[in-house]
């Protein structure tokens, strides 16, 4: 069985189908991208995936498990993080902290230990720092390491949040709109850095993005969702060419009555 | 190297926390100390025990809880039941004082953590009033007019070995992972969920040790001034706790033991002065918030490598 | 059933009190998020100018409300002037500490000035009359007194309600409740709005202080602590922030008090009430009338 696997996800808002009968399989180690015009639901699927809404019907499987019930944080620690649309660090703790507080999971000592000092409390401790100077390093964050979260430049505030994430060991990572304000060079650095980032930790990683540069050029495969529907999913270069997609993203388009703008 | 410069540092500490002890032991000894001014000194122990610990509730696990004059009111008396009427041993009464007070603290948690800021603030303040109410009807425990006649067993060594207890203790579990779990709580729930922090356990056990050592400080007040009423464990009391954590800093220890001591020292000089001294209070409370709102200490800490480093040493890692 | 009905009555008059005093502290959490401590005390300086203007001025009770409702609207100004609005960007809980002191220093204040004297209203203010009721043929009691604060409150109440849905100043105290920074984007004064509703709600506490002093015969320095909780706990039980919410839960309180205290025992009504807070808050953590607002991932 693939590493995570919906089958119908539905979710309905005051009897609206934001997400209806959405079948997604992700095997291990892919990196597929999740499309489609503002409000199609896929933030949705995330909040569907990450347990901070329960579905109205349908089954979430990961690593052969349902998810369905679960609380955001069991669902961690099953081993799926994510990233925020809208950026969700902690603000006013230092760029250091943010990174240890996702080793919370992995954390090897227990309250008693803490109060007490124990030496597995040190032990513990030494290692959490060790970890998240390494993350730092990797996302060339270690030069603001004691700076507030809020006072890091937009760009690296994504990449905290993508280390952060990855210090809570994901298999599986969602990514939402992470080049989401980001300029052309940016968005290509940051590319590169998820590319690498799945080598090297051997993740799987689902990717919602407007940016299609960028999602045509790293993934593997593509989910389109139209209304909470998946209407296409296939290699980059079939969804390029498909008419529903087309249709879904310049039907949008003309009927706004802005041909030229798309989604940013 | 960094295990010795840090071992260093404790042991400044140690021995200023043990200097401190047997200065004060021994001015008491030689009789120094006037009445009035112990009675000031224990109460600005019960208080700095009162503040740190809302603080790891209000302050770094950013929950408005204004309740907790309740759970100082159920050490108390649970305290005071044992000595005076079951004729147990201080320690004894001090532990059950304690952990009564933290299982109250759980039984208040569980249900109403769920609500966010001033939901939870009243429902808080509800729950003391609550504590206090059925104090006021139980006769056992004397109803209105309260327990009399409880030994006075809390002294200068009890009060400040709890004291340093209360702050090592909490101080030690803020720099631990788990600390860190309850400031991401304040910081951003969702975002510290979606780290795989289990919010509730967190909330509660936060809860819990807060309110342990709320009653801590409720057994200790409870022999020291061997009566309690409910009218001493009013909302009133709660807010007192409320302004010293604020006034010394949300999610700084060392502000809300300053400002325990300050607040205990103000009130202590303003005795003589009946209402006068309340409205002076008062004043001051406003003058104070309106022009450093963010409390003494922000949410840093008075250290020694801070404090040093203002005299003249380079800059080093913060944060830790 | 004759006790049930005579604390309908008791509790319709408690009721109303606790809902004039909760649409204060209603009004000044939905503008700016504030629990106004001081408000309970705003309600015992205008329980007290009210009596200095009948004892002193020997003007009638009609021009004691008039008089009482204005000094208590510029106190609420001055105080929220002075000890909310230097902390408007500030953490939220500076200006809770701000509201306690102010809190403490309108009741030592009062208790400095006016001393501990319980004082009452002169006789023969109003008329108060036994009004013998009947009904199902139970024979029970109410008093012009309690008529009176009955119809005064729903006065009270419609007149809030036109202002807040159409005059100006209520759509934009509106306004600015649902979002302060595009209200000020649209060219609302922000600051002046703020001001209004601390005039608005401490013009209604002021009537809810004379009608408790009429209704209990004595005012002291200390009268808003209790009554002012009340009532905030009736706003939080009814949906802090909406005004329909301080009306159903002012009266849902009032009624339910005097029923435990008609059916059980005075002793035991304040914790109780506490217990039903938090009871209600554990089915509708929103209150009552309150939507249950999730925050957006």
């Amino acid at each position: 069985m693939a590493l995570l696997v919906t089958r119908d996800l539905t979710i309905s808002f005051g009897g609206l189908a934001a997400v209806a009968n959405v079948n997604l399989s992700l095997e291990t180690g892919e990196l597929v991208g999740l499309i489609g015009p503002n409000g199609a639901g896929k933030t949705t699927i995330f909040n569907l995936l990450t347990g901070v809404y329960r579905p109205s019907r349908g089954e979430i499987f990961f690593d052969e498990q349902s998810l369905v019930g679960l609380k955001p944080y069991q669902i961690t620690r099953k081993g799926i993080a994510r990233t925020f649309q809208n950026i969700r660090l902690f603000n006013d703790l230092s760029v250091l902290d943010n990174v240890r507080i996702a080793y919370h999971l992995h954390a090897s000592y227990g309250v008693t230990s803490a109060i007490l000092r124990l030496p597995s409390f040190h032990h513990g401790e030494a290692e959490i720092l060790a970890e998240s100077e390494k993350l730092l390093q990797i996302f060339k964050l270690a030069p603001y390491r004691n700076e507030k979260a809020r006072n890091l430049p937009y760009g690296e505030q994504r990449r905290l949040e993508i280390a952060r994430a990855l210090a809570a060991k994901p298999k599986l990572l969602l990514l939402d709109e992470p080049a989401a304000g980001m300029n052309p060079q940016e968005t290509r650095e940051l590319m590169e850095l998820i590319n690498w980032v799945r080598q090297e930790f051997g993740l799987t990683i689902l990717l919602i993005e407007h940016d299609m540069s960028l999602v045509m050029g790293i993934c593997e495969r593509i989910y389109v969702l139209d209304y909470g529907r998946v209407i296409a999913e296939g290699p980059p270069e079939a969804i390029r060419n498909n008419e529903r997609v087309i249709e879904a993203y310049l039907g949008r388009e003309v009927n706004d009555n802005a041909p030229q703008g798309g989604e940013s | 190297m960094i295990e010795v410069r840090f071992n260093k540092k404790n042991l400044i500490v140690l021995a200023g926390v043990i200097l401190i002890y047997f200065l004060v032991y021994g001015l008491q000894a030689v009789g120094v100390i006037s009445a009035f001014q112990e009675i000031n000194l224990m109460m600005l122990g019960i208080n700095i025990i009162l503040a740190v610990s809302l603080n790891l509730i209000v302050g770094f696990t950013g929950q408005l809880a204004l309740g907790h004059a309740g759970f100082m009111a159920v050490g108390a008396y649970v305290a005071a039941i044992l000595t005076t009427n079951l004729n147990q041993p201080f320690p004894v009464a001090l532990l059950a004082g304690a952990f009564s007070a933290a299982v109250a603290g759980i039984i208040i948690g569980l249900p109403t953590l769920r609500l966010r800021g001033d939901y939870l603030a009243i429902a808080t303040l509800g729950f003391g009033e609550i504590i206090r109410g059925a104090a006021n009807n139980i006769n056992y425990i004397g109803g209105a007019a309260g327990m009399i006649g409880i030994p006075q067993l809390t002294n200068w060594t009890w009060l400040y070995v709890m004291m340093v207890l209360t702050i090592l203790v909490i101080t030690n579990f803020i720099n631990s992972t788990h600390g860190r779990a309850c400031v991401a709580i304040r910081e951003n729930e969702i975002a510290a969920e979606t780290m795989g922090i289990n919010t509730t356990y967190y909330k509660v056990l936060a809860f819990a040790m807060g309110a342990f050592f709320a009653g801590i400080a409720g057994a200790l007040y409870a022999h020291y001034f061997y009566l309690i009423q409910p009218n001493t464990f009013t909302f009133f009391r709660s807010f007192d706790i409320l302004v010293m954590v604020v006034f010394g800093g949300l999610g700084s220890i060392t502000g809300s033991i300053i400002a325990a001591a300050g607040i205990t020292f103000v009130n202590a000089a303003l005795q003589d002065l009946a209402v006068l001294r309340m409205v002076i209070y008062a004043v001051l409370l406003i003058i104070i918030m309106v022009f450093r709102p963010q409390g003494l200490m922000g949410n840093k800490e008075f250290t020694l490598d801070r404090w040093l480093k203002k005299r003249g040493a380079v800059s080093g890692p913060t944060g830790n | 059933m004759a006790v049930f009905f005579q604390q309908i009555i008791n509790g319709l008059s408690l009721g109303s009190i606790y809902a004039l005093i909760a649409l204060g502290y209603t009004m000044v959490y939905g503008i700016i998020q504030l629990i106004n401590f001081a408000h309970g005390d705003i309600m015992m300086a205008g329980a007290y100018i009210a009596f200095f203007v009948v004892v002193y001025l020997k003007l009638n009770i009609w021009w004691a409300f008039i008089i009482s409702m204005i000094g208590s609207a510029l106190l609420g100004v001055i105080i929220e002037r002075v000890a909310y609005k230097p902390l408007r960007n500030a953490t939220r809980l500076a200006p809770l500490i701000t509201a306690i002191g102010m809190s403490l220093f309108l009741e030592n204040g009062g208790l400095m000035v006016l001393g501990t004297d319980i004082r009452s209203y002169p006789g023969g203010l109003i008329t108060n009359a036994q009004l013998p009721l009947t009904l199902f043929g139970i024979r029970l009691t109410a008093t012009t007194l309690q008529l009176l604060i009955l119809a005064i409150t729903i006065v009270m109440m419609i007149i809030l309600q036109y202002i807040v849905h159409y005059t100006r100043a209520g759509k934009a105290m509106r306004a600015v409740s649902y979002d302060a920074d595009a209200a000020r984007l649209m060219g609302i004064n922000v600051d002046n709005t703020i001001s209004l509703t601390f005039a608005l709600g401490s013009a209604f506490a002021a009537v809810a202080g004379i009608l408790l002093g009429l209704y209990y015969n004595n005012i002291q320095p200390l009268m808003g602590i209790m009554p002012g909780l009340k009532a905030f706990v009736a706003a939080v039980i009814g949906g802090i922030g909406l005004i329909p919410g301080a009306m159903v839960g002012g009266f849902a309180l009032g009624i339910f008090e005097t029923m435990v205290s008609g059916y059980w025992s005075s002793n035991l009504r304040d914790p109780i009430v506490f217990l039903l807070l938090i009871l209600i808050l554990l089915v509708k953590p929103a209150g009552l009338l309150g939507k249950n607002n999730t925050e957006k991932v």
